[in-house]
Order: structure tokens, then sequence, then C-alpha cells
């Protein structure tokens, strides 16, 4: 009854081609962004925007790079942080070296540089496939962070390799408070959000599916089988890369190579197999999931705790919070193999008839 | 040349002690098709359940071995039946991500009964240069080195033979072959996955307290299955074979990489030199040295 697209026709190829062809998904795609632009900053505190809201959307755009790169085009990667890592310190030293640089192109910039180091660790996919490849790409892993903080050059000779990321200023508009914070973070991870909508239905999106789905197959049929995986990793590491950028500037401030390990890289892939696999709306349902989790796993079992009357150490409280969150991610697996966007598909599903009978 | 020679040595037995973490991921990964990413944190479950026992109730090594050894089955069998069997059918990706799910599961109960300290291991074996060959040779080489390289030599041999003589370890080489196949014979998968699980936990046993024995049992444990990773890769998924031979190599290489190119870049390329090596050697072979050659066909 709500959600149904009967009596919507498309009468010219504009409204075929719309990013949202049912009247609904617009509706409800605007309702959201204008709850996130002006609803949000109104009423959320400081500690929402700045430890809850802002990383889910950081995270929610590095899940969204992963997305595309083993969702869409199939290739699985473990070395999503180390290309995060490459966003932050390209952004950080384009912003720090070239005077009188915009920061968003600083941004665009070290995208563009983690693009090209997603290039070079993706190359072996052209002869490496599955496991194997997720093996390799854990050489960037290791190999990205051991550089930048051996090359002293790429944190400008700080100590530990710690940078601390400069001021974002847009034309003399300093956005400081963690409400400005969010709100840039917001109007890139929204713009980004839609390009990759958009990418993916497009010719090179298709390309990436066939590949996923059969490479072979794919490669019969006339695609350029090492042109689009490379583009799939440039793509995947230029989302990862704004997001670690966006990670050093508008969430933690002062980031070091060591913060970008194998850890970010598995809660990354977490977000995305727990939202659902090749899902623009997935990677945002996994992120916040997966940010969420934690916080309210320690909320619970502080008073769970305080309920029983036991003396908790903090040492067990977080191995507790471990052995929860393992436990919930192969319960997720196996009750909603498909992820989050999954249910929201089967809720589409029911919403068509609700709450009529037929 | 004697410097050579030592360095490549200890470099073979340190890779022999890798090759005791591949195996585990390798009889899974032939068995069921899974890589269980959680081998990393069985080896930790091991050790620390067995220095556990000793330090908490003060009982001899065999009662202890003994012990964890039955824990560990427990382990597998419950593996198979709460994570595995819900899971029959879906992607590889989802059963990765399940071991992933089961490594944080693993890490965070073993430390909340046994608690996070660092636990000392003392298997009898002094860590000490063999005598004889310090005098004819010149080199240095460690006794629990070498008698490590020796039980794994010994834990493969076994292996081996079990897989080869026995029915069940039959079995387990027709579910490597083919799960319809053999399901269509008449073998029972889910007891094969069991037992399976229950003697990867067994070689982690082994591994835990030969690595702990090394290191003292401690969390970083959970981190020598990234070591064990590329030794896999080179090695292949599906061969015991290549598990022994690709630590080998990594052993020698890594050891002989940081001694002699260490200086050069400013040291500490342990960490990925040997995942660039085994790429490398991926581009050219990309089934590893002794995996099965893939045909792909429409």
């Amino acid at each position: 009854m709500f959600y149904r697209e009967a009596g919507q026709f498309k009468a010219s190829y504009a409204e075929d081609q719309a990013l949202f062809p049912i009247r609904q998904d617009r509706i409800g795609v605007g309702i959201i962004l204008a709850i996130a632009f002006v609803g949000v900053p109104l009423f959320a505190g400081d500690y929402w925007l700045s430890a809850i809201l802002i990383p889910f959307l950081v995270f929610s755009l590095a899940a969204l790079g992963l997305n595309i790169l083993t969702g869409y085009a199939g290739q699985l990667s473990l070395g999503s942080a180390a290309f995060m890592a490459v966003g932050a310190f390209a952004a950080y030293n384009f912003q720090l070296r070239v005077p009188g640089i915009p920061i968003l192109a600083s941004f665009a910039l070290g995208g563009l540089t983690a693009a090209m180091a997603g290039i070079v660790f993706g190359l072996p996919s052209l002869r490496i496939k599955g496991f194997y490849l997720a093996v390799a790409t854990l050489a960037a892993q290791f190999f990205i962070p051991w550089l930048l903080v051996k090359v002293g050059w790429f944190s400008n000779y700080s100590p530990s390799g710690v940078i601390s990321a400069q001021d974002i200023v847009i034309l003399g508009f300093a956005f400081d408070t963690p409400v400005r914070k969010y709100l840039f973070v917001l109007a890139i991870v929204a713009v980004l959000a839609l390009s990759a909508k958009n990418l993916v239905r497009s010719r090179i999106g298709r390309a990436w599916m066939a590949v996923r789905d059969m490479d072979v197959a794919a490669e019969v049929i006339g695609i350029r089988i090492m042109r689009t995986k490379l583009i799939a990793f440039a793509v995947s590491s230029f989302y990862c890369g704004i997001a670690g950028a966006l990670y050093a500037f508008a969430y933690l401030g002062s980031v070091e190579p060591d913060g970008f390990n194998l850890d970010l890289s598995f809660r990354i892939l977490f977000m995305v197999i727990i939202g659902g696999i090749g899902s623009i709306l997935g990677s945002f349902l996994g992120a916040a999931f997966i940010i969420l989790l934690p916080i309210l796993l320690e909320v619970i079992l502080h008073d769970a705790a305080s309920l029983l009357g036991l003396q908790l150490e903090p040492g067990t409280v977080s191995m507790a919070q471990l052995v929860v969150f393992g436990a919930l991610i192969i319960f997720f697996l196996i009750v909603e193999p498909h992820g989050l966007a999954r249910l929201w598909q089967i809720a589409k599903e029911k919403l068509r008839l609700w709450p009529f009978p037929h | 040349m004697t410097f050579f020679f030592e360095v490549l040595i200890g470099g073979l037995l340190a890779g022999v002690m890798y090759s005791l973490v591949a195996l585990g991921f390798v009889l899974i990964y032939k068995a069921s098709g899974v890589f269980n990413f959680a081998q990393g944190a069985m080896v930790f479950f091991a050790a620390l359940t067995f220095v556990g026992l000793q330090e908490h109730f003060g009982i001899s090594f065999w009662w202890a071995f003994a012990i964890t050894l039955g824990v560990m089955i427990a382990l597998g069998v419950s593996i198979e039946r709460v994570v595995l069997r819900p899971l029959v059918n879906q992607p590889q990706i989802t059963l990765f991500m399940a071991t992933i799910g089961l490594t944080f599961f693993l890490e965070g109960l073993v430390q909340m009964v046994w608690g996070t300290n660092v636990y000392p291991l003392n298997l009898g074996i002094g860590d000490d240069p063999i005598e004889s060959v310090l005098e004819n040779f010149d080199m240095i080489i460690s006794r629990f080195d070498l008698i490590a390289a020796l039980i794994a030599g010994l834990l493969v041999a076994v292996l081996a033979v079990f897989f080869h003589v026995t029915k069940i370890g039959r079995a387990l080489r027709a579910v490597a072959d083919d799960h319809q196949a053999a399901l269509s014979v008449g073998i029972p998968l889910k007891t094969i996955w069991a037992i399976v699980w229950s003697v990867a936990g067994f070689v982690a046993l082994v591994a835990g307290l030969m690595w702990g024995a090394r290191t003292g049992v401690q969390f970083a444990l959970t981190f020598i299955a990234l070591k064990a990773l590329p030794v896999l890769i080179l090695g292949g998924f599906d061969s015991v074979l290549g598990a022994i031979v690709a630590g080998l190599i990594i052993g020698a290489t890594e050891k002989l990489a940081e001694v002699y190119l260490g200086p050069y870049v400013g040291g500490g390329i342990e960490g990925w030199f040997a995942y660039v090596a085994a790429l490398l050697f991926l581009l050219v072979r990309p089934e590893g040295l002794f995996g099965e050659k893939h045909i792909d066909r429409v």
C-alpha cells in the first residue's frame, strides 16, 4: 500500500534513467537527507555528533569503498585501512606543502593518491583470485603503514609518525565545532554516496558485476578484465582515501600510521558483510551496526553487572565485549547471510501489501 | 659464509614453526573449503588453556595436555555444530567472516577464563646453542629450534600416515576432493568436518606449545596466524606438503632479507617482507607452489 510502484509511468528517457525511479524512494531519500542536514544538527548533542555520527559517516564511506571493490567487483580485499592511511597522509602533506591549496582540493588529491596506491596493489588481482588475493592484499596492509613510519617525510618528521591534521577552512569559514564538522563530513559523504549509486548502474558498474559473477564469461562477452578490475581498485581506494582523510581531519584530529591496522580493515569488512555485500544502503546500515554495537554492549554489560551486583574488572568487561561481538557476528551471518540490506528489501516487499492481506 | 649458513639454518628452523600453524589452515581448507582465520586464535586458545591449567591447578604436563586436547576436540565439534552446519552452502566469504567472528569469540573467551597475563611456558627444552655444532662448524643453532623442527616433522609424518592408511583419513581425502561425490558414496560429511576441526585443534595445541615456549603465552600469539598466511598462499591452500616447503622458504628468505636487506631500508621489514615475497611468487604461479591448478570454464 505504502510502497507501490503501480501507476508510476515513465514517459521520457530522463524519467526512465532517474537515480531513484520510484516516487517513494525519492521522498524517502529526501526525508533522510533533510533529517541529516537539518534535524540532526538542531537536536543532537556534541557527544553524539563527534563520537557517533561523524565516525558513522566516515566509516560508511570507507565501507562504501570496500563494497564497491568486494561487493560489486568481487575482489576480496583486507587492505582498506592502508588505503585510508594513504588518503589521510596524502591530504595532510598536500595541505602542508602546497601553499594556499583549498582543503577540498587536498582531499581530492589525497583520494587520487590512494587510488594510485590501489592500482599498484590491485595489479596482482589480474593473476590471483579469491583468498589468494585477499591474503595478497595484506601485503598493502602491512607495507603501507611501515613505509609511512619509516619515511619521516610523510609525517613531517614527527617522532612516532603522528600527524596533526590542519583545520578545515573553506573560503574563510572554519569548520571547527562538532556541528560544522558533521555538516562538512555529511556533505562529502552524501555527494560520494549518490555518485556511487549512480556509478554502479553505469556501464562500468555493470562490467564490475559481470566480472564478479564470472570473470571468464565476462571476458568472453568483451569486457576488458584488466581495465575493469583496476578501475574497481582505483575507485574503491579513492573512496577509502577520502574516508581516511575525513577520519584524520574531521574525526580524530591526529592520527598515526599504526592506527590504520588490520583491525580497522576487518571492521570495515564486517560493515560490508553485516550491512549487505553489493549494496550502497548496506554500507550505511553495516557501519551503523558496527559503530553502535560496542557502545550498546558496554552499556548493557555494565547495567547487567550492576543489576546482578557483580564487581567486574574492566578487563573482564572488554573481554566479554569481544565474546559477545564475535558471537553476534556469527549469529547475524547465520540468520541473515545477505546482510541488513536484505532485511530492508524484505520489508519493502511486505510494505507493498501491508496492511491488506492481498 | 658461516654466518650466512647460520642465518639460513636459523631461518629454516623458524620456518618450520610457521609451517606448524599453516598446517592447521590447510587441513580445514582441504576438507571443508573454509579459510579458517580463527586458526591463530585456536593456537592462542590451546596454549593459554594449557598453561592456565598448569598454573592454577598444578597438574602435570601430560594431564594438562590431555585435558587441553579434550577441550580442543570439544571446541572443534561445537564449531562444526554451531557455526558451520547452519552456514552450509553459503559463499566462501561468509564462512570466512564467520571464522573472523570466531576469532573474536575465542580470544575473548579464553582471556575471560584465564586472564590477560603473560605466562611463561617451560617445556624443559633449553633455548641454547648446540655445543657440537658450535665447536665443529662455529655456528649457533638453537637446540629448541631443532627439536621444534623435529616435532613438526613428526607431526606431519603422523598426519600423512593418518590420511593415507586409516579409513577416516581416506574419507577425509575423499571429502577434500569432492563434497558431492563423497556424500553420494555415503561418507558422513558432518562427522568428517567435526574430525577435521578436532585435528586442526590438535595441531593448534602443538603449535601453541612450541610458540608459547618460545615467546611466552600471550595475546601476541594470535598474530602468528598472520605469519602463517604468506606461507599458506605460497604453498597453496590445499597442500600439506606445500605448507611445509613454503614454511621453509618463507622462514629462510625472511631471515636472510632481514639480515642482508634490512639495514638498507631501516629494518623492521619482517612484518611485510614475507607477504611481498609470496605476492611476487604468486604472480608467476597464481595457485601457489603445490596448489591445485584451476581451470576456469564458462
